[in-house]
């Protein structure tokens, strides 16, 4: 989609305290860093006690509005699966829908701080999946994940993140997809 | 050097740093809040204060003193702070004084969605409206420039999308310098009595046409031709909006306005005239549109539906092609709630059962409204649920008036409340009444900012006083002061409003218990300096 320099939309959404604008930074300087122009939107305030949250990154050779047009937004990732249904209306025809089922739990589930599904870490295993099917290297998203969370956190959001893309990687090859 | 993504509000406090802006100062509202905490964060000093009126005469005082100084508000937040801002246009300034304003079109946290730029004409002070961070950094900069060379207050207008979305930003390479503060006395300049402010009020109006002349000549705004040919549609457009134009009507011609007041309004009214059709799209009161009417410029103002809410990509587009069949309506998300461990939730909780008629104020505690409480009965504005409280009480029937209870957040009840319970103490209403302070010990609603009933300043540090409510209500003539802590003890916080509801005197009480979320933030800080956690 950004192949061809037009815009790629991507709407991050969830609920409140699920690391949305955490995750929707993280995608904002990766693609920054990967040299596109990169715009980043959300709404801060009443929502962030608990309610809806959702977050719309957009990247290209240049970006314009802020804002994902209705019905323009090339993936749609949501780490709750009850905010797919009120998001929906605003993914492309043919657009991607990525759920929280794209991540499996291990054994054991629960907090277990290698479980992709942990509450605290669903937004980054979610980018991984993202990351399978954006131009942007992997080195980027690292570097980004880096600049976006304090340190003691990046061995674990990294190693979350690369085991989301490997998932979304091998599903894609079993589906002959990308 | 290189680009960096920043928010609106990161950026203008990162101008504001680069303009050596000697003091910030103002009172936390989204989507405003995070420009005080960045800038204070990159070293400038940086101080919340009771209201924004307060913030503002601080600024001006600075101002006069030659100092630079950027004061920070939510669009409702402009009201509290109106009465200085008029005068303050008279008397003008010496140093530099940007007030930036953000306006929340669509109202996702706000009570209202006003459109300040009826204020930048009312009061008779310049505007400078950025698109994206990009500007909000370089606006903010012209905004200091353009203060200290005029000797007048700048409103830098932003709104949410603006203040919250992040785009790549290239920050000057070096400092504006700034003079040295100093003081130097002119009475007939800046003490507005009847006999100096008549000539100060001429000297604005002519000071607004030189700043209109600047507007006419001014290179920040931009004429951007389209992909058709340059004829066929113009829009007039500013802020956000210029953004969703260019996406959504590439073929347009667009006179996009950094200022706006003064308008360019030779320069619009002959853009208009070089088009077959020009449009004015804002996001808010049809400003632009009334005023290139009134100059006789050949402008579309859109139909009355596009004064609500937010613009966008498809709205704009729909402006565009004049359709009039309703929008579709917004998809419902989960809404909002009082966090699970909340201590409103108790008070809420016993007022509900109590059958209060309760008086409500803005907050997190608004919430309050919400099922499964629904124990509000009114919020207009800040510090409202005193004097709102009040008056139901002064006209009700005795037995409704008894029900009467004010509720009030701490940092709410500092910024407009006090003046509220002074009326209580005066005027009291035959049945009493009963004032409750929801004291968390934080402005939770705008993302746990300080204020001065926290003991800390902005930057979390320990503050030189903390407000002690009970001693303030005792000085002011209330006797009946209570201390109660609603989550470790339900029973008696409800039996306490039962009581004071009963009493039919003048009481207030604290129902004092810190926000879990502040209380977790502090912990987390402490642990990152390596100090004990309390």
């Amino acid at each position: 989609m950004s192949a061809d320099g037009k815009t790629t939309s991507v709407i991050i959404a969830g609920l409140g305290g699920q690391g949305i604008v955490k995750a929707s930074d993280i995608l904002a300087s990766a693609a920054h860093g990967a040299g596109y122009d990169v715009k980043k939107s959300e709404i801060h305030g009443m929502s962030q006690r608990g309610g809806s949250v959702s977050s719309d990154v957009r990247f290209g050779a240049r970006v314009l509005s802020p804002m994902t047009p209705r019905g323009g937004a090339d993936y749609l990732a949501v780490t709750e699966p009850t905010q797919a249904a009120p998001n929906r209306h605003m993914l492309r025809p043919g657009g991607v829908l990525i759920t929280p089922d794209a991540v499996p739990h291990t054994a054991g589930g629960g907090e277990d701080s290698t479980d992709l599904m942990a509450n605290r870490t669903i937004n980054v295993a979610l980018l991984g999946v993202l990351a399978a099917h954006l131009p942007i290297a992997e080195e980027h998203w690292l570097a980004a994940i880096r600049q976006n969370l304090p340190e003691k956190l990046h061995d674990l959001n990294c190693n979350v993140f690369l085991r989301g893309l490997a998932i979304e990687r091998f599903m894609g090859r079993l589906s002959g997809g990308g | 050097m290189s680009s960096r993504l920043l928010t609106g509000n990161e950026a203008v406090a990162l101008a504001a740093r680069d303009a050596m802006i000697a003091l910030g100062t103002g009172y936390p509202g989204t989507p405003s809040t995070e420009i005080l905490e960045n800038f204070g964060a990159l070293g400038g000093r940086a101080q919340w204060a009771p209201n924004e009126k307060v913030a503002l005469e601080v600024a001006l005082g600075a101002a006069y003193a030659c100092g630079r100084v950027l004061v920070t508000m939510k669009h409702v937040g402009v009201n509290v702070a109106a009465d200085p801002l008029f005068t303050a246009a008279y008397t003008g300034v010496t140093g530099a004084l940007v007030i930036a304003a953000a306006d929340d079109p669509g109202m996702h946290s706000s009570q209202n969605e006003q459109d300040t730029r009826r204020y930048a004409e009312a009061a008779g002070v310049p505007m400078l409206e950025p698109a994206d961070s990009q500007e909000a950094y370089d606006y903010m900069l012209a905004a200091t420039e353009l203060s200290e060379r005029f000797g007048t207050p700048v409103l830098l207008r932003m709104t949410t999308r603006v203040c919250h979305s992040k785009t790549p930003v290239t920050p000057r390479g070096a400092p504006l310098p700034a003079p040295p503060p100093g003081y130097e006395r002119d009475i007939p300049r800046r003490v507005m009595i009847p006999a100096y402010a008549r000539p100060a009020h001429r000297k604005l109006r002519e000071k607004l046409s030189r700043l209109a002349d600047w507007s006419e000549e001014s290179d920040l705004h931009r004429v951007i031709p389209g992909t058709g040919d340059g004829k066929a549609l113009g829009v007039i457009t500013s802020g956000v909006a210029t953004m969703h134009v260019a996406e959504a009507a590439p073929e347009a011609s667009m006179f996009k306005l950094a200022m706006t007041y003064p308008l360019p309004l030779k320069r619009l009214a002959e853009f208009a005239r070089s088009v077959e059709r020009c449009v004015a799209v804002e996001e808010g009161d049809p400003y632009l549109a009334n005023a290139l009417r009134a100059a006789d410029a050949p402008v579309e103002a859109p139909i009355e539906e596009f004064r609500f809410g937010e613009l966008s990509v498809s709205r704009v587009q729909r402006l565009l092609a004049g359709e009039t069949a309703p929008e579709p309506p917004p998809e419902p998300g989960k809404p909002p709630r009082l966090c699970p461990n909340c201590p409103h939730r108790n008070v809420f909780g016993a007022l509900s059962r109590i059958g209060c008629i309760v008086s409500g104020d803005i907050g997190c505690y608004t919430l309050g409204v919400l099922p499964p409480f629904e124990a509000m009965d009114t919020c207009a504005c800040m510090g409202a649920s005193i004097g709102a409280g009040l008056g139901m009480r002064h006209v009700l029937p005795r037995q409704q008036a008894k029900r009467v209870v004010s509720v009030i957040g701490d940092s709410t009840f500092v910024h407009s409340g006090v003046t509220g319970l002074i009326d209580m103490a005066y005027n009291p209403p035959p049945t009493g009444h009963v004032v409750i302070i929801l004291d968390n010990e934080v402005t939770a609603m705008t993302g746990l900012q300080e204020h001065p009933g926290t003991g800390r300043r902005l930057d979390h540090g320990p503050a030189a006083n903390k407000i002690n409510y009970e001693a303030l209500a005792w000085a002011l003539g209330i006797q009946d002061v209570h201390t109660v802590d609603p989550l470790e003890n339900e029973a008696g916080f409800e039996q306490l409003v039962r009581d004071c509801l009963e009493n039919e005197g003048l009481s207030l009480i604290v129902a004092r218990r810190p926000c879990p979320l502040s209380v977790n933030r502090l912990a987390r800080m402490a642990a990152e300096c390596g100090a004990p956690e309390s």
